[in-house]
């Protein structure tokens, strides 16, 4: 069998893989003082990676070509602009990071770890085998590749127990999750017969029987639990609250694209001839989460708690896409994800730029009190974000809503998205306190410390991305969006 | 003219100007505030007078494909441009009213003002329906940070209470767009003016887009926003809000509802005037009570708001003529109101009735004016509210004499409160030393006082001026209207005419005279 076409179509990963390792071990030699240098090692690797999908992302593929080590991975068009969004997100994680740990809020141990920018590379591959899986053996063992580095990652500050807690809780119910889904990718085994994709689909035609349906549940329910969907969403705030910020900065961005795109490709590849046997557990899943997420997020008063409640209601917005099972409904999730990824990226940069004069953190309402007068370019870029989470137009988080609306509608799931759009509404709600507290309160003055350039480019991209200029990148994202979409429903 | 986007410059100009606001220093702020709204009239201006009155019906095109989902499209008719006109004269106005009175954050203050006069231009002159959208909807931002920074004690719970009202109504409409968008395959205003969806598909549609505007309008019983916003924004905020922001929700039905959906609008029409009837009747009462100022013009506003809803929904050209006259005397009169109140709230902070008292004699000025706009909210002839208000009233009173006699109450309420309240604040005995201490308005204030003055008497001494415009536009609306108008309650029999008219004298033959008179 000749290789060389599957290795060069698994090339970024490669990179990505070889750099890690390679880091790991300077990282054993050279410790925790080079970790900033691993750092930006680590980010270029993700650089080249993704410069590396460019052209492929450009041009479009799906068909056999794109078929690696005997149709275990399929690095289709669909794959590729996920790549692209987990290396950029991964990207910001590692620029954030150094800052963080320097400062008082990483605890006892000061300076960041040199393991940190490894293990993210480690999940960002795990990430990219999971969005290019064809089979279910690819499929977990990307999972649980990123699973990994990311339970050690919630768990980095080793003496701060909150970060501990937040780590064990994570591995505790990311194992039951990961147990749910090989049970029923087990089951699917069983009565199909095959783990590839293909083998699973050709068999689950016509008339399902009960055990496959419990099968296509069990996966379903597992993959839920990783995106975080309400009613698996419960450990999603207490991770997000208690990992250090960066990682959930992380932890809200690439794990959420990947795992969201390993959930399209499950359901359209290989459930794609049964639409009427998720279509309605994911609507369920959907609205459930836009609901619960909005009215979880009202009564917090710790804004990573409450990002994390928003990001469950906004994972509820992006299965709305799913649930709509066809083409646009694709390719508006994937525009939907860009666009969230942005927003989430943003807001956390922010967060971490909340500090006193000894750079400690703050996360709480009454931190940001008046933020408007005392750090007006950070507060500007909060409401920015904010009023862009809640789908309010001109900033861009409107066109996501957009989209995504516009294929529930055209789909003709009219009463459904009438019930969705009316209970972001809820959503509006503690948007606009956040808004609120920031500028119509009295300052309390307690953000003073100084940010780092790193913060402040990122800030502003951000920023950017989702001001009004943000839609002048809209005809080439639906463009890349609809070529990925496409080729999910290209039977190979 | 030909190829300048004039619309585009009007909407650049502020923008460029809030953003300029937003990183200078308070004074410069005011002057770069000042100067750009005047830039954009002086534009509105060039813009009327290059306005081909009965030429195309959509001036001013243009077009650009920008994003993805949407055009870049704008244009204007004589409704838009007439409201557009109306935004632009009371932007420096607004300036002017918040040039000494708003002292913290003006940088940020003037940039939302700006921001919100960018985004009414937009509203007005989008062609394509999402783009209205964007532009409609945008208007919630600057407007929650008016009212929640600059505002009154109880701002916050009036700045979530503006926000959640109107965003729940316009997502429901939202929706509905996505499914007349698939329905018609295309989101251009002019071509939906004139598709025709099913009869039943409207109703669904109607009530959909009903759910945004009548919030924005706002119609009893969703006006509950509006006394509360009023009261906690600043005064510009105030001037802004009534002058302009009720006007996207009664723009709203003579764009959308109305031609996009006339079956339904027709089927709808007794809603919309039990509504209507109601606001003008109970918010006039209410009004008559109110011991708050803002509060007190606050509810005259949705009983005004009323006279326009049933005038649009009369389906003749009276009526929407009417309409959209009182919508633009509306406009200028509550502005003007609430400059009134912030002329003497800037002066003793206060805006309670009983604490004035008097004013005609230290403010003889001032009086004046607060006269003659008192006078104009009431409808007196030869001022603007008497030209809207008749033609409204007219209107509706061909397709029901039942709903014009209720909505005339409000002349007479209307009449009852405005003088009342005037009595109140400028008659009387000066009761209160430091009302007395007031010194009269100043050069600002005539400033931003007599060119609404002015506008308001030509208004109703010549509306000509402002009609004609729009007069093809209404005609051509009319006559989509006028296969699903309602039928009208007024069923005038007509007898066979008499051969000679009654009281005709017959001296050639005076018998048979005689014979007629004694049958009777």
């Amino acid at each position: 069998m000749d290789f060389a076409p599957s290795f060069a179509l698994v090339l970024p990963e490669l990179v990505l893989t070889g750099t890690g390792l390679v880091l790991l071990l300077l990282a054993a030699w050279g410790g925790d003082k080079t970790a900033r240098q691993i750092a930006i090692a680590a980010a270029a690797a993700l650089f080249v990676a993704g410069s590396l999908i460019v052209p492929g992302l450009h041009t479009g593929g799906n068909g056999p070509a794109t078929l690696a080590f005997g149709g275990l991975l399929k690095v289709d068009s669909f794959a590729l602009f996920a790549k692209a969004l987990i290396y950029l997100a991964a990207i910001g994680a590692l620029m954030i990071a150094p800052a963080f740990f320097a400062g008082p809020a990483a605890g006892t141990e000061r300076g960041m770890r040199a393991e940190y920018p490894v293990l993210v590379l480690f999940a960002t591959v795990g990430m990219s085998i999971m969005v290019s899986a064809n089979d279910f053996m690819s499929l977990y063992l990307g999972l649980e590749l990123n699973s990994l580095s990311a339970y050690v990652l919630a768990a980095i500050l080793r003496r701060d127990t909150r970060s501990g807690e937040a780590g064990l809780k994570y591995f505790v119910l990311g194992a039951l999750a990961s147990g749910i889904l090989l049970y029923g990718m087990s089951l699917l085994y069983g009565f199909t017969g095959g783990t590839s994709f293909a083998a699973v689909r050709a068999v689950l035609t016509g008339e399902m029987g009960t055990g496959a349906l419990f099968g296509v549940i069990f996966v379903l329910s597992g993959l839920a639990f990783k995106i975080s969907a309400v009613p698996f969403h419960m450990w999603t705030p207490d991770v997000y609250e208690g990992a250090p910020t960066p990682v959930t900065a992380f932890f809200a961005t690439a794990p959420k694209v990947a795992a969201v795109g390993l959930t399209a490709r499950v359901v359209f590849e290989v459930f794609g001839g049964q639409v009427a046997a998720w279509q309605q557990i994911v609507m369920f899943m959907a609205l459930a989460s836009i609901v619960f997420g909005a009215l979880g997020a009202i009564g917090q008063e710790n804004l990573k708690r409450l990002l994390a409640y928003s990001s469950i209601n906004n994972i509820g917005f992006i299965l709305l896409g799913l649930a709509v099972a066809n083409a646009e409904g694709a390719s508006a999730m994937l525009v939907y994800l860009f666009i969230y990824v942005a927003m989430s990226l943003g807001c956390f940069v922010a967060l971490l730029m909340l500090r006193d004069e000894e750079g400690a953190l703050y996360e709480t309402f009454a931190d940001i009190r008046g933020l408007s007068v005392t750090r007006p370019a950070i507060a500007w870029a909060l409401l920015l974000f904010m009023f862009s989470l809640a789908g309010i137009p001109p900033l861009l988080g409107f066109y996501a809503k957009f989209v995504i609306f516009q294929a529930t509608i055209e789909a003709g799931l009219v009463a459904f998205g009438a019930i969705a759009i009316a209970a972001s509404v809820i959503g509006a709600f503690y948007y606009i306190k956040f808004v609120k507290v920031m500028f119509f309160d009295e300052p309390t003055g307690v953000v003073t410390g100084r940010s780092e350039t790193g913060h402040w480019v990122l800030l502003f991209l951000t920023a950017a991305i989702i001001s009004p200029l943000g839609y002048l990148l809209t005809p080439s994202l639906t463009d890349l969006a609809g070529k990925a979409a496409a080729s999910l429903f290209i039977a190979v | 003219m030909e190829g300048l986007p004039i619309l585009s410059l009007m909407m650049l100009v502020p923008l460029a100007g809030a953003l300029a606001c937003l990183v200078s220093g308070a004074n410069a702020a005011r002057w770069i505030a000042l100067g750009a709204t005047l830039v954009t009239f002086v534009l509105g201006i060039v813009l009327w007078a290059n306005y081909d009155i009965g030429g195309p019906q959509w001036q001013f095109p243009e077009e650009a494909n920008l994003f993805a989902g949407f055009k870049y499209s704008l244009a204007i008719d004589g409704i838009a441009l007439m409201l557009i006109m109306l935004s632009v004269f009371l932007m420096p106005i607004c300036i002017l009213a918040s040039w000494d009175s708003v002292t913290k954050r003006v940088g940020e203050y003037m940039a939302a003002f700006l921001f919100m006069e960018v985004l009414m231009i937009g509203t007005f002159a989008a062609q394509d329906l999402f783009l209205f959208y964007v532009f409609f909807e945008a208007g919630l931002i600057p407007m929650y940070l008016i009212i929640g920074v600059w505002g009154g004690d109880n701002r916050i719970y009036a700045s979530y209470k503006f926000f959640l009202y109107t965003l729940l109504g316009s997502v429901l409409m939202l929706i509905a767009m996505f499914w007349m968008v698939a329905k018609a395959d295309t989101s251009d205003i002019p071509t939906l003016m004139e598709y025709p969806f099913p009869a039943e598909a409207q109703t669904w549609l109607w009530l959909a887009f009903f759910a945004s505007f009548a919030v924005k309008v706002p119609m009893w019983p969703l006006h509950t926003w509006l006394p509360d916003a009023h009261v906690q924004a600043p005064t510009a905020g105030s001037v802004i809000l009534a002058g302009v922001l009720l006007k996207l929700g009664g723009y709203g039905f003579i764009r959308f509802s109305l031609p996009m959906f006339p079956e339904a609008s027709a089927q709808f029409a007794w809603l919309v005037f039990a509504l209507s009837m109601i606001a003008v009747v109970y918010t006039s009462l209410v009004a008559l009570v109110q011991a708050d100022m803002k509060k007190l013009i606050a509810y005259s506003s949705v009983a005004h708001m009323a006279i326009v809803t049933v005038g649009l929904f009369a389906f003749n050209v009276q009526g929407l003529e009417g309409a959209m006259i009182v919508m633009l005397s509306h406009g200028l009169v509550s502005g003007a109101l609430f400059l009134c109140v912030g002329v003497i709230y800037d002066r003793l902070h206060t805006r309670e009735i009983a604490r004035y008292g008097g004013l005609a004699i230290n403010m003889p000025y001032y009086a004046l004016f607060f006269l003659l706009f008192t006078m104009a909210s009431i409808g007196l002839p030869g001022t603007s509210g008497f030209v809207g208000e008749f033609l409204a009233l007219a209107g509706i009173y061909q397709t029901s004499s039942l709903v014009a006699l209720v909505s005339t109450t409000g002349i007479i309420l209307g009449a009852a409160y405005m003088l009342y309240l005037y009595r109140r604040v400028a008659f009387g005995g000066q009761t209160h030393a430091d009302a007395a201490a007031m010194p009269d308005i100043s050069a600002r204030e005539w400033i931003m006082m007599a060119p609404i003055a002015a506008a308001v008497l030509w208004m109703g001494v010549y509306p000509e001026s402002f009609l004609a415009p729009m007069r093809k536009d209404i005609a051509t609306l009319d006559a989509r209207l006028a296969a699903a108008a309602p039928a009208s309650d007024a069923r005038p029999a007509t007898g066979t005419p008499r051969p000679e008219a009654a009281n005709a004298l017959h001296h050639d033959n005076s018998e048979h005279t005689a014979a007629g008179e004694g049958a009777h």
